[in-house]
């Protein structure tokens, strides 16, 4: 077995990876960063007319996990037999350099100060009663106050486009008049809105609502970033979501951060390196570094380490405590252990209003991260106390580029043939004339929804594959379905000749075919309790002090945000604390 | 069909001819010489009888009429024999490791049958369904019959002995969809009619000024990765 030795290692080289490696990096120490995935860069793979060829990119995956290798089951309840999620459809983590950060859309949020304190927060406001049986209600045991200058270092890395509300306490634009204070406008002017975003300002505006203009981590105008990388200005191309960027305009580990390092004598990136464990000292306190298969050489090495930094994705990260030892696993009957607790996903519904057919909505047009957005049902900025359940949804337009065969697989609505006679017109008057939006909320967390190992199914490196048990519970479809109640009048205001409304229904199921969302959370989170949090609020693990577990894993319930602006903030916040106390001294920065 | 969607149909057909014209003149004949052989060349994967199956199959899902041509002229049939040539196809892009065991449909797709394994059981088994039902292979009956065959399969109470029909069906619906709009490049969408009938513009990526034109319609045909345009 081939050993290598380096101060710190990290694996996944995306967004989290990215993070870790340039601040230890400025910290002065050694880096290797393993990633399973294959190397990426615009240059190569990502330049026009290729990167966008819709088949080879979003329906096949191109750059997708390839569940082949490894994959999760899957069961919506702890008496089912949980099956192996063979076809990726309902979620899609990615693979290779960038990670899921290199086919992500861009919509860049900070966490709601609310959502940061949940549970303190519905106490507070309504009573520890409100909480209904059976729902993990946690806290991060981080505030935004705390987390505001690592928002705003990460904005100014992705060149995030977007319209303040507040900066300093006053109010200084258009932004959304929820969004709590900033400390700096963002690096970017918003990006314009597309013509189904304009309508969907102006009818929400006119039903009474706040409309604002999602912040993107797409370029508007032409940046460069704190480490002196460049982006191009989105031409609003369509290829975001489930693509690379070839014009330099989605910020991505790729063209953001990985370029300030590849020329670093310290810094060392090993793709097609499949993390199988982290090595444990014999009283299982210290990590002494990582084992991973390379996958070139098909051979086992090893890599000795001061500091063991986990940035995969979510639930690979979580699977790697499991296969580790690292933590005590959950176990959901006698409600102890923390490794898998509270995994949570989001409750996305799309709506769809079809306009008058002189109205051509050309939805082929569009940038992954813009849009028009409102907050009025979102977090707790509405009040709960009558409704009786937990979370929120923010509601948009996000048109992100709608491919012909995507399109094709919706056709033309509910009503519709989907195949056949009448199914080609349908299509055509949903793909020329209508417009869709998305009620995108939040999941809260449950005593029986969580990760373990799975029983039977292996991967192709013969390790126990994740299992996943979740289905959708009466608090979110509850959620769900007042918020999407809300669009209604958005509809009418929109002049739509028809429209649909997509809502969660009761008793639904979690259907694992259909395409929801990429924002799974949880299963390692932050908090200020070892009873029932994995990790500490620096993101280092209570049981091995030198292990630090950076991503969506750490939010103890789904909020309704896109996770990566809080991810990214959350990765330099831990950065910030490893560099200034732990390096200095490393051990525990919690003590218990 | 209103008046600027009629004033497009126009402007892609002439632009079409102007295409083809520059390729006879020599721009690039050997590209498309063997963009042709690929797309009108012989299967590779599927029997004579199975293509005949596909076509009329395909064209039940996606039929000719008046909005535009159906899937077998668009060489459906042939896309979907090359992409039983792609790891897609041979199953390497699913997790196929057993064992196999039968659950609720929401959890998804079981069975230890890659794209191309599911074709070849399936269209045996639509084909010995028909004739059973019917009396001829699928191919030979009648179009409003074969609709009434697919419907009964999607409906999902047809069992084929080594799947359900359903999901031959929905694989069917599935791949024939992709080969209707899908860059030329892997052998459907032919002259780009699918994307025509949408108005989406294919691999022009460039919307910086049509971004928000208060809804008129995008001007432009479509073009496509290898350079074609109509």
């Amino acid at each position: 077995m081939t050993t290598k030795r380096t101060d710190v290692v990290i694996i996944g080289a995306g967004w989290a990876g990215a993070i870790l490696a340039k601040e230890m990096r400025e910290a002065g120490r050694s880096v290797v960063m393993l990633e399973r995935g294959p190397e990426r860069s615009t240059a190569t793979e990502g330049t026009y007319p290729g990167s966008i060829d819709e088949l080879r990119g979003a329906i096949r995956h191109r750059l997708f996990q390839n569940p082949a290798k490894t994959t999760v089951t899957i069961r919506n309840t702890v008496n089912q037999t949980a099956l192996p999620y063979r076809q990726l459809a309902a979620f899609l983590p990615g693979e290779g350099v960038g990670g899921a950060g290199l086919h992500w859309s861009g919509v860049h949020f900070r966490a709601a100060p609310d959502d940061l304190r949940l549970r303190s927060h519905v106490i507070d406001r309504y009573g520890a009663k409100f909480i209904p049986e059976g729902m993990n209600l946690q806290d991060y045991g981080v505030t935004y106050e705390e987390l505001e200058p690592f928002f705003d270092k990460a904005e100014k890395v992705f060149g995030t486009s977007g319209e303040a509300y507040k900066v300093n306490g006053q109010i200084v634009g258009n932004g959304n008049v929820f969004a709590p204070s900033r400390s700096d406008k963002f690096p970017l002017p918003a990006m314009q809105d597309v013509y189904t975003a304009s309508l969907f300002r102006k009818a929400a505006s006119d039903v009474g609502y706040h409309p604002y203009a999602l912040p993107a981590a797409n370029a508007s105008m032409q940046y460069t970033n704190t480490y002196g990388l460049q982006m191009g200005p989105c031409n609003f191309c369509g290829y975001c979501s489930g693509y690379d960027c070839y014009m330099y305009s989605k910020a991505s580990p790729n063209i953001n951060i990985l370029p300030a390092l590849r020329y670093d004598a310290d810094f060392t990136l090993i793709t097609d390196a499949h993390v199988l464990k982290v090595n444990l000292d014999s009283d299982r306190r210290k990590a002494t570094g990582v084992t991973y298969l390379d996958q070139r050489e098909n051979r086992e090495k090893t890599i000795e380490a001061d500091l063991v930094i986990l940035a995969a994705f979510q639930f690979h990260n979580v699977h790697l405590m499991l296969l580790s030892g690292i933590g005590k696993p959950y176990d959901p009957i006698s409600n102890t252990g923390v490794v898998g607790r509270n995994f949570v996903y989001q409750t996305i519904t799309t709506s769809r209003a079809w306009l008058p057919e002189k109205q051509f909505t050309n939805q082929f047009v569009g940038a992954g991260g813009a849009g028009v957005a409102l907050d009025d049902f979102n977090s707790d900025n509405f009040d709960h106390g009558p409704l009786g359940f937990i979370g929120g949804s923010p509601v948009w337009v996000n048109q992100a580029g709608v491919k012909p065969i995507a399109a094709a697989m919706n056709g033309g609505g509910k009503s519709a043939p989907r195949w056949g006679a009448g199914y080609k017109a349908g299509l055509v008057d949903t793909y020329r004339h209508s417009m869709a939006m998305d009620a995108h909320g939040s999941n809260m967390a449950y005593r029986d929804v969580y990760l373990d190992l799975d029983p039977t199914w292996r991967d192709s490196y013969g390790q126990p594959l994740l299992r996943m048990t979740f289905t959708w519970k009466e608090n979110d479809i509850r959620m769900n379905q007042y918020v999407v109640g809300k669009i209604e009048p958005i509809m009418k205001a929109l002049g739509a000749r028809r429209y649909e409304l997509g809502r969660l229904e009761h008793g639904e199921a979690f259907d694992t075919r259909r395409y929801q969302t990429t924002h799974l959370g949880g299963g390692a989170v932050m908090g200020t309790s070892p009873t029932d949090s994995a990790l500490n609020r620096y993101l280092q693990s209570w049981d091995v002090s030198n292990v630090f577990v950076i991503g969506s894993n750490a939010f103890p319930q789904g909020m309704g945000y896109n996770p990566t602006g809080t991810v990214a903030a959350l990765a330099y916040w831990a950065a910030h604390h490893i560099r200034t106390t732990y390096l200095a001294q490393p051990g525990p920065l919690v003590a218990l | 069909m209103s008046a600027p969607s009629s004033s497009r149909r126009r402007f892609v057909k002439n632009a079409a001819g102007t295409t083809a014209f520059l390729l006879l003149a020599g721009h690039d004949f050997p590209a498309r010489a063997r963009a042709a052989a690929q797309i009108d060349g012989k299967p590779v994967f599927f029997t004579p009888d199975e293509m005949r199956f596909l076509e009329a199959a395909c064209d039940c899902i996606f039929p000719h009429d008046d909005l535009g041509p159906g899937a077998t002229a668009l060489n459906v049939p042939g896309f979907i024999d090359r992409q039983m040539d792609t790891p897609y196809g041979r199953g390497e892009l699913w997790y196929m490791s057993g064992p196999f065991q039968d659950g609720p449909a929401n959890l998804g797709y079981q069975l230890p049958f890659a794209p191309r394994d599911l074709y070849r059981k399936g269209i045996g088994a639509a084909n010995h369904y028909a004739r059973t039902e019917r009396g001829r292979d699928f191919a030979d009956l009648h179009p409003e019959e074969q609709v009434e065959i697919l419907t009964a399969f999607e409906g999902g109470a047809v069992h084929f002995p080594e799947l359900n029909a359903r999901l031959f069906f929905e694989q069917l619906r599935r791949n024939t969809l992709e080969g209707v709009f899908s860059d030329p490049i892997h052998g459907g969408n032919r002259n780009m009619e699918g994307w025509i009938l949408l108005a989406f513009p294919g691999a022009r990526a460039d919307f910086m000024d049509w971004v928000n034109q208060e809804g008129a319609a995008y001007p432009f045909g479509p073009v496509s990765i290898s350079g074609q345009k109509a």
